[in-house]
């Protein structure tokens, strides 16, 4: 269980980071385009196509998949994902909270990976509640693609006439 | 495939999609329904069948077999609250329900079970319901059991389930098949997105058909704001028209008036809206004691073909876990299977990167078990509140505490058991940092150890109850043991929120029992006839 000291500095933390990132909005103009772009491979990795043409194909398609499902989600809940990614494309909470330097198209495919797990791992809820939106939103694009089901041997659903 | 549903509208059943008005509205009715679930559905065709002019209104889209395509790209977004992903405050707990004409009755996986006996007798020392006994609700269920089709599922279990039945077998452990609510079922495994045949009985297909027949009006793509309150009385309800996307206000308003109103928007959404409603609640008990059935899962592989995405989701459950222990001892738990399909696998699984890819790759080769928690009942299990938003949308704070762990990790030991002892290869709790084991003597040395903490240990609920409790007097519940709301005399709630506990089962058919028996008693007494004979 967390205790009521951890969770009163995750709050603070996270709220300060949150109002200073969401006042500039940066996720707003493709910002988080960018994330996703850099995001989603290593997410993916093992999945997505290796190289070419296929890879860009799946990527782009990935990244409005994923813009599709936010629109999908409650307006509260789409306000708070907005506050992710703003929190991700704003440079000094970037930094602050995700622990990268680069920016990220430089982002190495390590420091993304370490950036998972960190915040996978983090001791505080909202940093791995975070990272659960990543993964699920990143994940729930991916597999409702059905040219994405031949991959895991999924048949997709049968005729019914 | 026919789609009985449009045939109904084309022979001129009421629909209004509030997405299509472009006025203020007032409509006037004996009794306005709020929410077309279990606990809706069934009011409807009661109290129209019993000449009562009816309007139901559902926040969410009509949508029917036509519509369905067993996609999940279009059913968690369509037909499920909040696109399948409303959580608790904390996020820990990811909770499935139901947000379309028939509410989760349209998407949930059939699995039928009467109150189990333990529950109502807890009811009856515990919260003061001297009335409901299993003598008193046996003909409810009985009936609604009929009018529903429920039958313990005749065909052999997929291979999912077939996977529990064997390891439960070997182990000693009593499996039971489970009755589901289906007429001519295909058997196709599609039951969370809708139902492409009309076999499940669901409201869509049952008692809000019925209820329209009968002159009833539906009001779809309607979200109620706030009820408004005179005295004693409930004099209107306010309501909000949504655009076609569900979401966003239309900016239309619609004013509902009537004799009667019934809640049943289901536990989250009926203490809600009395919260947002400023309703009398001198004992502060609205959205407090909200349960989940917290679920606990194990994924196992096996060499052999599984196909967890095909076949009746749910055929066979084990109660055994339930019942070794006293009702408020440590929590027990229901086992059963749950279907895969790639999304839903895909984002409950843990990992990422290479390790998830390789788990997704053995797909059709991957089964898994889940353990239903049953809370409420322990004095430590005391369930989640609710709580409103800023904007008036209701969340759940649902503390996982010590209780729910410890039943957690027996779930997570015993369900390792079983899949190895029905021949899996590898086994996981779904988990951020389990490592997954070989063996069952690995399963369980490392499974006694995991830290299960939220975030950590996944847990999800399809199963939300609790939250305007009935009891025997106003100190300690919302509303009566008919549904009738202690402080407003127009006033009943139908669903799943009136329960002091949950229920230790899936629990679509505790609320169709004991609404069907509210509805009836509710009838006679809007009507002035007679009270049901079974009563």
């Amino acid at each position: 269980m967390t205790s009521r000291r951890e969770f009163l500095k995750t709050g603070l933390a996270g709220g300060l980071l949150l109002n200073v990132a969401g006042c500039t909005r940066p996720s707003a103009d493709g910002g988080r385009e960018v994330i996703l772009k850099a995001l989603i491979p290593v997410l993916l990795a093992g999945a997505l196509a290796s190289e070419g043409e296929a890879r860009q194909t799946q990527l782009a398609l990935t990244i409005s998949g994923v813009g599709k499902a936010i629109d999908g989600l409650s307006l509260a809940t789409q306000k708070e994902v907005g506050e992710l990614f703003d929190l991700l494309a704003f440079p000094p909470t970037r930094i602050l909270a995700a622990g990268l330097w680069s920016s990220w198209p430089e982002a190495s495919p390590v420091a993304i990976g370490e950036f998972l797990e960190n915040w996978r791992h983090s001791r505080f809820n909202l940093l791995k509640s975070g990272y659960a939106a990543l993964h699920d939103l990143v994940f729930g694009a991916w597999y409702a693609r059905p040219d994405t089901w031949a991959a895991i041997g999924y048949p997709g659903p049968p005729k019914v006439e | 495939m026919r789609d009985p549903f449009h045939d109904g509208l084309a022979s001129g059943w009421k629909h209004i999609d509030a997405s299509g008005l472009s006025a203020d509205q007032t409509f006037e009715a004996d009794v306005v329904i709020i929410g077309s679930g279990a606990g809706g559905g069934v009011t409807a065709e009661i109290l129209s069948t019993s000449g009562l002019r009816i309007i139901l209104i559902e926040e969410g889209p009509l949508r029917s077999s036509e519509d369905f395509k067993m996609r999940e790209s279009d059913a968690y977004p369509e037909l499920y609250q909040e696109s399948a992903s409303r959580k608790t405050a904390d996020k820990a707990i990811n909770i499935m329900q139901g947000r379309c004409v028939g509410g989760s009755t349209t998407v949930n996986w059939t699995s039928s079970f009467r109150t189990p006996r333990s529950t109502l007798e807890w009811w009856q020392s515990a919260w003061g319901l001297k009335r409901l006994t299993v003598d008193s609700m046996a003909p409810w269920f009985a009936a609604m059991e009929r009018r529903l089709h429920v039958a313990p599922w005749p065909l052999p279990p997929n291979q999912n389930n077939a996977a529990l039945v064997r390891g439960a077998a070997h182990l000693g452990i009593p499996v039971n098949v489970i009755p589901r609510n289906v007429k001519r079922c295909w058997n196709l495994g599609y039951c969370g997105m809708g139902c492409p045949t009309n076999a499940k009985q669901s409201m869509l297909v049952t008692t809000i058909p019925a209820a329209l027949e009968h002159g009833a009006m539906l009001i779809s793509r309607l979200r109620a704001e706030k009820l408004e309150f005179s005295g004693r009385q409930v004099s209107a309800l306010a309501a909000t028209a949504l655009k076609a996307d569900g979401l966003h206000p239309s900016g239309v308003t619609v004013t509902l008036r009537a004799r009667h109103f019934v809640l049943a928007g289901g536990a989250i959404n009926s203490p809600a809206l009395l919260m947002r409603s400023r309703a009398t609640d001198p004992h502060e008990l609205l959205g407090k004691r909200t349960f989940l059935h917290p679920v606990v899962i194990s994924a196992a592989l096996f060499n052999e073909t599984i196909m967890a995405s095909s076949g009746a989701p749910q055929s066979v459950y084990s109660d055994h876990f339930q019942e070794l222990a006293a009702v408020d001892g440590p929590l027990g738990f229901k086992l059963e299977s749950a279907p895969l399909h790639p999304v839903l696998f895909a984002t409950t699984l843990q990992g990422w990167g290479e390790p998830h890819a390789r788990l997704m790759r053995s797909f059709t080769h991957s089964q898994t078990t889940l353990a239903l928690i049953r809370d409420g009942f322990h004095p430590e299990s005391r369930g989640g509140q609710v709580v409103l938003r800023a904007d008036g949308s209701p969340v759940l704070d649902y503390p996982l505490n010590d209780v729910i762990w410890d039943a957690a990790r027996r779930a997570l030991l015993v369900m390792a058991e079983i899949q190895f002892a029905a021949g899996a290869t590898w086994v996981t709790p779904v988990h951020e940092t389990s490592p997954g084991y070989s063996s069952w003597p690995e399963a369980r040395d490392g499974i006694v150890g995991l830290p299960l903490a939220p975030l950590r240990c996944r847990v999800v609920s399809a199963h939300v109850m609790g939250g305007c409790r009935m009891a025997d007097t106003a100190e300690r519940g919302v509303v009566n043991d008919e549904g009738r709301h202690f402080a407003y005399d127009n006033l009943s709630i139908h669903d799943g929120s009136v329960f002091p506990t949950s229920i230790g089962a899936n629990p679509q058919l505790s609320i169709y029992g004991l609404v069907a028996r509210n509805a009836s008693l509710l009838a006679a007494a809007l009507t002035g006839r007679p009270k049901p004979a079974i009563l």
